[in-house]
């Protein structure tokens, strides 16, 4: 008797208050799909009104303290934290400047070889995929388009090598798209294989300047730290000539982040010491690496020095190889 | 130094800069044994072998022709030795008897060099040689063979005929010849049996006590070329690795895929398992060596040595195994 009195004034006590919940609820638990909707919206309101509270009492604090306030932390990106590779390279490594000194590249870096490209593509290109090969002809330089008819790659490779050419380039299209390239340096060089995505041409690209001109550009290789990927910022490396024509103002960048290697060519100006301006032209791509054979291409019995495989390399969101 | 750094690695490994490289798995630490002054693309190291079974020296097969023997207690290469030149290709194999060396190059071109006087025993065993073995428990017994080159044994008493050669299997369901490529070869203990691995990512059992000359069982893996082959202490299997660093371990009895080892990123080409321990390492073209635990199929440990790697050895002391893969305070 006596706690049923009790249970009385507890439910009347609570009716008094308003409705209130268990504290075990959640929004998930309403079965109605509107009030549930409504609920979630106010609780999401209550949190971003919460989270800016926050801030402007930190702001505030911060501008009380002044000069003795505590240095602003430095938010997490992915890579900042990315896992620690222990493949990275290190300048004063002998054993890795031995193996790049003495790799399949070292005829370019010891100046004995000019570049010379062969670019084609897969067979029958239908649109983009022409005109992306005209405009890398124009970026590259010494660079020749070849159309494929239909011509098996381990065959067009020793033509390639008795008539001087130094890479093979070949860009496959999927449904009058380009989406893979197959780069490989021709004596007996690595085959790389990247996936292409998001090619833009030189008419969508917006503020762009005039089409370049034969000057050789420069190259920028940014963040290849790993020794894959080394490898592969060598690789672009030695499709460019080796003295760069400063009079052209031009500059390919293969930038890479994530894994993602991003193509980008510019003409700078600079206005005075500190200002550049840039303008860019010419295609615009990315490049995800999906394997890297040694020896030319052969996919079926080469050997690989690296393959993307995606389960077991992709588990992570801060571990990247290139 | 260089005698307490070599006395306590457990792992042989030969690198494509031709630097032989020392680990230690319960230390956690790699060295190089090498002059770096003197380095050169051409001493790279094709084969490497015991000297002698109390495993005190390696024998390291270069590129150039030369065998060097590298003695593990003192740290240091002790004898050079020309064994043949660089046109007749790369050594493909290289083993040791009671008194003499048996190197066989890729022409097919197989020598026996006797300790101490320069005359050899000389075997023509075919052209396009891919690899010779020599069976652990009848020593004077060698298996050769390579791309079109089907298996041969050899008895080194009598160097003038194969005592066994292995007949291609039947033609296909088109009727057309299957091509013969055998990558490397595995002879199986406490028989006559012999395993080989192709590429064209067959694995066959050959049994020369019987008159069939064909394979006594095949078993496919993958669809790329299979290149290296190791068999484990705990018999009826084998450990076998292909070039996109896919390694699998086989059932002997009926020819099926007992699991896969995870982790390898590149063409898998020296795989050795340890003589007592169920432990296989490999170690390829990614610059990684690894060593698997084979009941489990977990990494174990995981080691970065700087070149790509052609060739390792595992010396039959025990590794001490930790269970984890290398930790921080490794210096490489």
């Amino acid at each position: 008797m006596d706690s049923n009195e009790a249970e009385g004034e507890e439910t009347e006590k609570k009716s008094e208050s308003g409705p209130c919940f268990p504290p075990t609820f959640s929004v998930s638990e309403i079965k109605n799909k509107q009030r549930r909707h409504s609920m979630f919206l106010k609780l999401k309101e209550e949190k971003r009104k919460q989270k800016l509270e926050l801030k402007k009492k930190k702001k505030k604090e911060r501008k009380a303290l002044g000069d003795k306030a505590p240095p602003k932390e430095v938010p997490k990106t992915i890579e900042n934290q990315r896992i620690y590779d222990e493949t990275t390279v290190n300048p004063e490594d002998e054993e890795v400047a031995f193996d790049e000194g003495t790799d399949e590249f070292s005829a370019y870096f010891n100046r004995l070889t000019n570049p010379k490209v062969l670019i084609t593509t897969s067979d029958r290109p239908r649109g983009r995929t022409v005109r992306f090969c005209e405009q890398l002809a124009t970026v590259i330089p010494h660079a020749h388009v070849y159309y494929r008819r239909g011509l098996a790659l381990k065959r067009v490779i020793p033509q390639c090598v008795s008539r001087g050419f130094t890479y093979l380039m070949v860009i496959n299209e999927d449904r009058k798209v380009p989406n893979g390239l197959v780069l490989c340096h021709l004596p007996d060089g690595p085959t790389a294989h990247f996936k292409v995505s998001n090619v833009r041409l030189r008419k969508e690209m917006k503020r762009r300047g005039k089409d370049p001109t034969e000057h050789v550009p420069e190259v920028i290789l940014n963040n290849f730290t790993t020794r894959l990927g080394h490898s592969i910022g060598r690789m672009f490396a030695a499709l460019f000539p080796h003295d760069p024509q400063f009079v052209g103002r031009q500059v390919a960048t293969f930038h890479n982040q994530r894994d993602f290697i991003f193509f980008r060519f510019h003409r700078y100006i600079f206005k005075n010491e500190k200002k550049v301006g840039i303008q860019e032209l010419g295609p615009r791509f990315t490049l995800k690496l999906r394997s890297l054979q040694k020896g030319t291409f052969d996919s079926k019995f080469g050997e690989y020095e690296w393959v993307h495989k995606r389960h077991e390399m992709d588990s992570s969101r801060r571990k990247f190889h290139l | 130094q260089m005698s307490a750094k070599s006395q306590i690695c457990s792992i042989w490994l030969g690198s494509e800069t031709g630097i032989l490289k020392g680990v230690s798995l319960t230390k956690k630490q790699a060295f190089n044994f090498c002059e770096m002054s003197c380095l050169s693309r051409d001493q790279e190291v094709c084969v490497m072998a015991w000297g002698d079974p109390h495993e005190s020296e390696v024998l390291v097969g270069s590129v150039n022709g030369t065998v060097k023997t590298f003695s593990t207690d003192k740290g240091i290469f002790t004898a050079t030795r020309e064994c043949g030149d660089p046109s007749q290709g790369r050594f493909t194999g290289l083993a040791v008897t009671d008194s003499s060396m048996i190197t066989c190059v890729e022409s097919g071109l197989l020598k026996v060099w006797k300790e101490g006087s320069t005359e050899t025993v000389e075997i023509n065993v075919g052209n396009g040689i891919c690899r010779m073995q020599q069976n652990p428990s009848q020593r004077h017994r060698v298996a050769t063979g390579g791309k079109e080159n089907p298996l041969k044994v050899w008895d080194l008493e009598r160097p003038d005929k194969p005592i066994f050669t292995a007949k291609n299997v039947a033609h296909d369901w088109l009727d057309m010849r299957v091509p013969v490529w055998v990558r490397d070869i595995g002879f199986i203990p406490d028989s006559d049996k012999i395993v080989t691995c192709t590429g064209h990512h067959q694995v066959r059992v050959y049994d020369p006590s019987t008159p069939q000359r064909r394979p006594v069982l095949e078993a496919r893996f993958g669809e790329y070329p299979l290149t290296a082959l190791s068999l484990p202490a705990s018999q009826g299997t084998v450990v076998v690795g292909n070039t996109h660093g896919e390694l699998a371990i086989l059932d002997l009895r009926k020819g099926l895929v007992r699991g896969c080892l995870k982790g390898l990123a590149g063409a898998v080409r020296g795989l050795q398992c340890h003589p007592s321990l169920p432990l296989v390492a490999s170690c390829g073209l990614d610059r990684f060596l690894r060593v698997h635990s084979l009941e489990d199929r977990s990494l174990q440990h995981k080691v970065y040595l700087k070149s790509r790697l052609n060739c390792v050895l595992l010396s039959s002391r025990d590794l001490e195994v930790s269970g984890s893969s290398v930790s921080d305070r490794a210096s490489f």
